[in-house]
């Protein structure tokens, strides 16, 4: 998938997750040419690593099946999976784009049947699962990669581990000699979609992250409610691998704070409501959730979500933000802290403590491939300056994926409205 | 009631936060405080503190006034620094403490026999004289603070220590007479002394009616 072709009406799309796709499939449907770039091995990004969304509690898979199932109908998109945009030149209407192609070692021949993961023996901590698992160094990165095919650990060509898997492959989709390659292109307009990564929960030192087991970040949590996750679905102890049952939520784990991150998250709030159902799902009454918290931020229609959490016999709110988490017995994580509500002294031990970290942009300030504003929590502003270059989703600020649909489809159009003063110029 | 503390009450009579955030040393911080707490569980001396310092910010924002000033907890602050490390609004938690204990005693509002209080005091005495803080005699003031009998109850009861200090050069019997100070201590006092009257004519200034309406 090296060859593209592109014209100064062409739109970039950088970033393959929830916006990324939606501005690429919103801007491809309505007959603008469009080559999508990602970074990942798949498109999806984060998305793809969530077992349910708030409010609804439905499934991101149903979303992400929809749109991938658009991106593989529509003839006017491009989708490079592996690729990073290195240097971005020119102006609106016309830049070129550099993109650097990481090599794949798996062509399109792949039928994902998984007769190379069987040959390899190497494990590797598994990313999809924030490394609280382990995958081959041939694999599938989820059971609805797009595009299906298998990746392999670069870690592992020059091993017997990349021949083995070169010659389980009954297809010929393995080149071992694949390298890395750069392709230029013009485009017309950009739309940003880099979104964001987890806050590194270790940075909060008296959280202790890097330090007690059985202290996790909301991410990781997610994915051992899910089914396919490394838990099987069940929400255990890392400590142990005992249930856990008494849950504690900790708020604004680096979010709204000026040693960590100035903003606030925005989705934080939601999504630990909405892992205290996962909690309260799978113990019922023997489930004890408690939220520590500064302020609950669950906006608009949101409001009704949180007040029937509120109302759950078993579901605890303390208005305090943790000071410091110690060593309990049993290696229960104990939190230490005064309420605001009353100004009590609190020792209070839990199985198991969520940190709801919060998001960053995951493209840091200096590494942007071109000159464009960035506000003080390293977001995209909209600005005369970026001339061509739209932000989108959670380039542009902490999002959850109603808003980040949303301003894609916004930044989506700014962008054929680039492309449409172009082809105008041209006739 | 001294007469400062008067003046204060009726120029600012319905806004301790502004009196606070006029003359409390970082007291314009106050109103920054977002009561999440992290201050207040992060004090090593926290359960020995009668209003933590979140309560104490909440109080001063109510309006309790008479609460806050005669409180002995500002006094309990050892500043080291844990609530200013961790404040996510980097609020300057220890100086808003002493600045407040410094206010409080302006205005001779400090708890009677506050030992913090008293030491404070014995410490700057001492330090004035000679410019440098005289070890022997600090420690012996503060060992009869309370009077002649428990001062000697105290001074044994820490022998050992002082014995190890004098050994370390810490202490020195010597400094009982006289002790070593600065080059030009008459000029450190003159100088502290000027300050003084300085400030003493900006607190002055509330004690004059007309000048304290439009102030």
């Amino acid at each position: 998938m090296t060859e593209v072709v592109a014209t100064n009406q062409t739109i970039l799309v950088v970033g393959g997750g929830i916006s990324g796709m939606t501005a690429a499939l919103e801007a491809a449907e309505t007959g603008a040419q469009v080559v999508l770039v990602e970074k990942r091995p798949y498109l999806g990004g984060r998305v793809s690593q969530l077992y349910k969304y708030f409010p609804k509690l439905c499934h991101p898979t149903c979303g992400l099946e929809i749109n991938q199932r658009r991106a593989k109908m529509n003839p006017n998109l491009t989708i490079v999976t592996g690729a990073e945009v290195s240097k971005l030149e020119g102006e609106a209407g016309n830049y070129t784009a550099t993109v650097k192609l990481s090599p794949t070692y798996v062509n399109d021949n792949c039928t994902a049947c998984g007769e190379c993961a069987k040959a390899v023996e190497a494990e590797f901590d598994d990313e999809y699962n924030y490394g609280l698992s382990k995958r081959k160094g041939a694999y599938l990165p989820h059971v609805m990669a797009h595009p299906m095919k298998y990746v392999l650990d670069p870690a592992i060509i020059g091993t017997d581990d990349a021949q083995k898997a070169k010659d389980a492959c009954k297809y010929d989709a393995i080149d071992l000699d694949d390298k890395e390659k750069e392709i230029q292109f013009p485009v017309g307009a950009v739309v940003w979609a880099t979104g964001w990564k987890p806050y590194d929960a270790a940075k909060i030192q008296p959280y202790g992250y890097d330090r007690f087991a059985n202290v996790v970040t909301n991410v990781e949590f997610e994915r051992m409610a899910d089914p396919k996750g490394p838990t099987g679905g069940k929400i255990l102890r890392p400590s142990d691998g005992k249930e856990a049952k008494n849950v504690a939520f900790i708020q604004c784990a680096g979010s709204r704070d000026r040693n960590h991150l100035y903003h606030c998250s925005r989705i934080c709030c939601m999504a630990s409501l909405k892992q205290t159902h996962y909690v309260v799902d799978a113990y019922g009454d023997d489930a004890q959730v408690s939220i520590y918290y500064i302020d609950i931020r669950a906006i608009d229609r949101f409001e009704d979500f949180y007040a029937e959490v509120r109302a759950m016999d078993n579901v605890k709110f303390i208005k305090s933000k943790v000071a410091s988490i110690t060593r309990g017995e049993n290696d229960n994580p104990c939190l230490n802290g005064v309420d605001t509500e009353g100004y009590h002294r609190y020792a209070t031990e839990h199985d198991l403590v969520v940190l709801a970290t919060g998001m960053e942009p995951s493209v840091s300030v200096d590494s942007f491939p071109v000159d464009v504003e960035i506000n003080r929590e390293g977001f995209i502003e909209p600005a005369e300056k970026n001339g061509g270059v739209f932000a989108a989703g959670c380039a542009s600020d902490a999002l959850d994926v109603n808003r980040a649909v949303q301003s894609a489809t916004g930044a989506a159009l700014k962008a054929i409205q680039v492309v449409n003063r172009v082809a105008r110029a041209e006739g | 009631m001294s007469e400062l503390n008067k003046a204060m009450i009726e120029q600012y009579r319905n806004s301790f936060l502004s009196e606070v955030e006029a003359n409390v040393e970082e007291g314009e911080w106050v109103k920054m405080c977002m009561q999440c707490g992290v201050c207040s569980g992060s004090c090593p001396l926290g359960k020995h503190w009668a209003h933590p310092p979140q309560e104490i910010f909440m109080m001063i924002r109510a309006g309790k006034r008479e609460e806050v000033l005669t409180s002995d907890s500002m006094w309990m602050c050892t500043s080291c620094y844990n609530c200013i490390v961790r404040c996510p609004r980097q609020l300057p938690i220890t100086h808003i403490m002493h600045g407040l204990a410094t206010y409080a005693k302006k205005l001779g509002l400090t708890p009677k026999n506050q030992p913090t209080a008293k030491f404070a005091e014995i410490f700057w005495n001492n330090m004035m004289k000679k410019g440098r803080v005289n070890e022997l005699k600090l420690g012996l003031s503060l060992y009869f603070k309370d009077g002649f009998g428990p001062g000697i109850k105290e001074a044994l009861r820490n022998k050992d220590l002082g014995m190890k200090m004098m050994k370390a050069k810490r202490m020195a019997a010597g400094e009982f007479f006289g002790g070593h100070g600065v080059k030009d201590v008459s000029g450190l006092q003159k100088m502290i002394k000027k300050a003084q009257e300085l400030e003493d004519a900006r607190m002055k200034k509330f004690d004059e009616p007309e000048a304290s309406q439009d102030g």
